[in-house]
């Protein structure tokens, strides 16, 4: 009985000893691994990397996201890694206590590449499957996913026996079913298995995975997987069109924001203004002088900057557009030529004012937070951005159409346009309405700029890309009709995106033009033309 | 319509403003004609300031102002001030070639410095072989080209397009199997494509892993694109794209990549026509990652870089201007050519063109570049990773200078052509049929 206790006192202590001997050579596994960073060097940071993700240091998820985050800072004179924290305090790296000596001179960021930054993801993957935060363990099973890093398969199951968010818990299985089939070690039958929930999954990066698949696997794998890309692919197929479809409805939704001022201006009034692209560009330059002030002065305002720039943009322009008006264009009612011409001599002038003024080169307007970004909608990625801009459009458009049909100023601006001498006669002062008029269509091209700032470039040339399309837009919607416009942008758009798979941008534009000429051929007014002695006058 | 302009014409005010607005333009013209002394040496400087192209070129006009001004204040050369002479071509190509003819012609300036695309340059060709000039032309080009007037500053295809494809190829670069080669559609990326399919093609890539797609200038939707470059990354081998989309193209292209959430680790892009400036209109935060192969960053740390933008900086009166890769260029070709005109002591094109060969100049990275006898000058390539802050982090350099090459060798045509203005006197000799002059054949 004695002897019994006694061996298994020592077979205790001899558990221990090794215990304690591997957590020794353990946490020594990670302070070793440490100075490698202070060489500068991207092969001595891989190394370290690894040495720290198999270190099983408390410390290494905590290290290992700070050099994602680029807040790994080291001093090659002193030999010291320190963390920065997220509120600018340094913390030692070897101990996880405060720094509170005096940084060194030469401190650093450690730098990375693309390739350090797969390996830390996919280090990160399997430190942080078990998070207390379940979007963490989200990232963490899609980037075991991506990377099929075998190491982590026992983190995993252990991960995923913990699991109880059914979402998350998807995702995990997904990364164990993408390390059995990556693992040659596995059954055929379990990698069938795998292939099942890989296809359930059903999108580009499983298409990816089961592509991955060595040709030499069993019969009964390559067969499976066979039947599973044909029908991801099906799938795929089908979100395609709708992704098409998407993109043209975005697309037409840009068209008709930039022509719908051209469409009071030149449908409504008949000017040829070719100055109407750089009131657009006036636009996205009042909310880059919005967010400059904002970010100077008031940085808490700045998710708020665009609806700041809306009023602004819209003034702004409209003032412009006025003075154009009651300068130029007045002066020029019913002689196109001359009109045409004076507005693209105002456009050059606008246009390198504000090279003067700005500079030549792009500004940057930042995207809202809630502007940036995407998710996904069944099987295709719908961008927070774009999403905006067909909600603002729309509501443009219905404002837009609310005010001229049923405000004393949208009442005067059709009788204007539709017999100037009759409107004279009953009392409406036409020169007023005329000016309005023009500065309510270089508002609107205003706000479009507002909402074009945020996907394209804001430089000087922005109006002149959007002129040509707009006029197309017009012209095809029909001279005169704000639903005419509705229908050109989208018809244009929609039909862009279906070509441009098969013909290639160049072509895809090219096929639009061609087939624009030969409408206007058929159909001189456009889709929707006006009927009546209006049009004649 | 045609009433229209008749009245206009028949009516006496209007006739009258017309001859009052071509007087004015007579008399402006006359003025802006410098009557200066012939005490000085005039330099030409040929850069859009207006147009489309106005957004790259300004500061190029602006760089030679400033070499110009450090210059004189060295004393000048040969003993005489520099005087420049600013035109602007307006981004209009055939207008480049006639404000070219004013700057030999009227002004008699002593070379020329300007020129942005290759269709500019070749524009304005004729020009100085015919008036018997010099242009030194700073951007990264396609290649294929050599001229007796021109000196190329710039990257040719072997000095920026093939290493940058060789890095993504390595370890390091993530050792990518499948290539996307998107660019704007025209003459340079169309060239440049040609040549790295042939060389991807040499190095065992297959047909279809490469994936070739074209855009009009200032394309602005990219959805369609993306989503494809997306669809084609997802092959189960690892992808990049090579692009050589030009200019006003490339903020819509990045933001939307950002967007659709296509990240550096997942699919590289690697751009040649994107530096510092262009990236001042970005948010760069999404776009941490992404590669760019030039000749020179802002962020290179060497003595005489920070010794360069902290005086180009003073001399803008902008402690936040950036520098760029043509920007390096222009200093490059300028102290080259100061050098071969003190060398000779004239001015006189035809001796110039003959010394500048052989002649040496310190580049801001650190090293010595030299102007080779095909026109073409040496120079270090690297590899850049966007930052966070809008700069450039080198992730890989070459070892050493790699001298310019004229005619690609991975290019059927152009294989079997030399460039050798010293010896062979001659842009395009051809070494199989020991021929100078026809055409790449």
């Amino acid at each position: 009985m004695r002897r019994l206790f006694e061996r298994f006192a020592i077979a205790l202590l001899m558990v221990g000893i090794l215990a304690a001997g591997t957590l020794t050579a353990r946490a020594a596994a990670y302070e070793d691994a440490l100075p490698k960073f202070t060489l500068d060097s991207f092969s001595d940071t891989a190394d370290a990397v690894d040495a720290i993700a198999g270190s099983g240091s408390p410390h290494a998820a905590a290290l290992l996201q700070a050099l994602k985050d680029q807040r790994l800072l080291f001093s090659a004179t002193d030999k010291k890694v320190l963390i920065k924290t997220a509120d600018g305090k340094l913390t030692d790296a070897a101990t996880g206590q405060p720094f509170t000596a005096a940084p060194p001179a030469d401190l650093d960021n450690v730098r990375l590449n693309n390739r350090l930054r797969n390996l830390i993801d996919a280090a990160l993957g399997a430190l942080t499957l078990m998070a207390p935060d379940a979007g963490k363990r989200y990232d963490a099973a899609q980037s075991v996913f991506k990377s099929r890093d075998a190491s982590a398969a026992s983190a995993l199951d252990k991960a995923i026996a913990a699991e109880k968010d059914a979402g998350v818990k998807k995702v995990m299985q997904e990364a164990r079913a993408a390390l059995t089939l990556a693992d040659e070690s596995a059954s055929p039958a379990d990698k069938v298995a795998a292939i099942t929930i890989i296809r359930d999954r059903g999108d580009q990066d499983a298409m990816a995975l089961l592509q991955s698949l060595p040709a030499d696997s069993p019969k009964e794998v390559l067969a499976a997987a066979g039947d599973a890309k044909a029908k991801i692919e099906r799938n795929l197929a089908l979100w395609s069109t709708v992704q098409n479809f998407w993109y043209g409805l975005s697309l037409g939704s840009v068209l008709l924001l930039a022509a719908i001022g051209l469409a009071i201006t030149f449908g409504v009034m008949g000017v040829i203004n070719m100055a109407h692209g750089e009131m657009v560009m006036l636009g996205a330059y009042t909310t880059f002088v919005v967010q400059e002030i904002i970010r100077t002065r008031y940085p808490g305002l700045f998710d708020y900057s665009l609806a700041i720039a809306l009023p602004l943009a819209f003034l702004f322009s409209a003032i412009v557009g006025i003075i154009i008006e009651r300068s130029v264009i007045r002066f020029l009612y019913g002689r196109p030529l001359e009109t045409l011409l004076a507005t693209w001599g105002i456009s050059l002038v606008l246009q390198q004012a504000v090279r003067a003024a700005f500079g030549p080169t792009n500004k940057e307007v930042g995207n809202p937070s809630w502007m940036s970004g995407a998710f996904d909608l069944g099987g295709i990625l719908i961008t927070y951005n774009r999403l905006w801009i067909i909600v603002f459009t729309a509501i443009v458009f219905v404002a837009l159409l609310a005010m001229l049909r049923f405000t004393r100023l949208g009442l005067e601006m059709r009788a204007v346009t539709q017999n100037r001498a009759m409107a004279a006669a009953v009392g409406i002062r036409t020169a007023r309405i005329d000016a309005l008029t023009f500065g309510l269509g270089s508002g609107i091209a205003g706000i479009a700029g507002v909402a074009l700032s945020q996907i394209d470039n804001v430089s000087p040339n922005l109006g002149q890309g959007y002129i040509i399309d707009s006029f197309m837009v017009v012209v095809f919607g029909g001279v005169g009709n704000l639903w005419g416009t509705l229908v050109g942008a989208m018809t244009l758009g929609i039909a862009n995106k279906f070509l441009e798979p098969f013909a290639g941008a160049v072509l895809g534009k090219i096929a639009i033009l061609v087939f624009i000429i030969l409408f206007i051929q058929k159909r001189p007014r456009g889709m929707f033309a006006l009927k009546g002695r209006a049009i004649e006058a | 319509m045609y009433t229209v302009v008749q009245t206009a014409a028949k009516r006496p005010t209007a006739r009258k403003w017309l001859a009052a607005a071509a007087g004015l333009a007579i008399a402006a013209t006359g003025a802006m004609a410098p009557a200066k002394a012939a005490d000085t040496i005039k330099v030409g400087i040929l850069h859009s300031l207006s147009g489309t192209m106005a957004i790259s070129e300004t500061t190029l006009k602006d760089t030679m102002l400033f070499l110009i001004d450090e210059q004189n204040k060295k004393g000048g050369l040969l003993g005489k001030k520099l005087e420049a002479v600013v035109v602007d071509p307006a981004s209009n190509w055939p207008l480049f070639a006639e404000k070219a003819r004013e700057l030999i012609a009227k002004d008699k300036v002593a070379a020329v410095f300007g020129c942005w695309t290759s269709v500019s340059r070749k524009s304005v060709l004729p020009v100085f072989k015919e008036l018997n000039n010099i242009l030194f032309y700073p951007v990264q080009y396609e290649g294929e080209e050599s001229e007796r007037n021109v000196f190329y500053t710039g990257a040719a295809p072997n000095q920026q397009a093939i290493p940058a494809v060789d890095y993504l190829m390595s370890k390091d670069g993530g050792s990518v199997k499948r290539w996307v080669l998107a660019g704007t559609d025209y003459v340079y990326p169309r060239t440049t494509n040609k040549i790295l399919e042939a060389y991807l093609k040499s190095k065992g890539v297959k047909d279809e892993d490469i994936m070739i797609n074209y855009t009009p200038f200032g394309h602005s939707d990219w959805q369609t694109i993306v989503s494809d470059i997306k669809k084609f990354g997802s092959a189960g081998k690892k992808t990049a794209v090579v692009s050589t989309i030009n200019g006003d193209a490339n903020v819509p292209f990045y933001k939307e990549l950002g967007n659709q959430g296509i990240k550096a680790t997942d699919i590289p892009v690697v751009a040649f026509s994107v530096g510092e400036e262009e990236l001042a209109g970005l948010d760069t935060k999404p776009l941490v990652g992404h590669l760019a192969a030039w000749n020179y960053f802002e962020s290179i740390k060497t003595p005489e870089n920070a010794a360069f933008i902290k005086k180009w900086q003073a001399y803008t009166k902008n402690p936040k201007r950036t520098t760029n890769d043509p920007m390096e260029a222009h200093v490059i070709g300028f102290n080259m050519w100061v050098k071969a005109v003190e060398k000779v002591g004239t001015t006189d094109p035809d001796k110039v063109i003959d010394a500048l060969p052989g002649i040496t100049a310190a580049n801001l990275t650190g090293g010595t570049s030299t102007m080779l006898p095909n026109h073409h000058i040496t120079k270090p390539v690297f590899i850049g990773e966007i930052r966070a802050d809008g700069q450039f982090d080198v992730v890989w350099k070459t070892k050493g200078l790699v001298p310019g090459d004229a005619w690609s060798d991975y290019l059927p045509g152009s294989k079997d052509l030399e460039s050798d203005w010293v010896k062979l006197k001659c842009g395009n000799y051809n070494k199989v049929t020991k021929k100078c002059g026809g055409s790449a054949s």
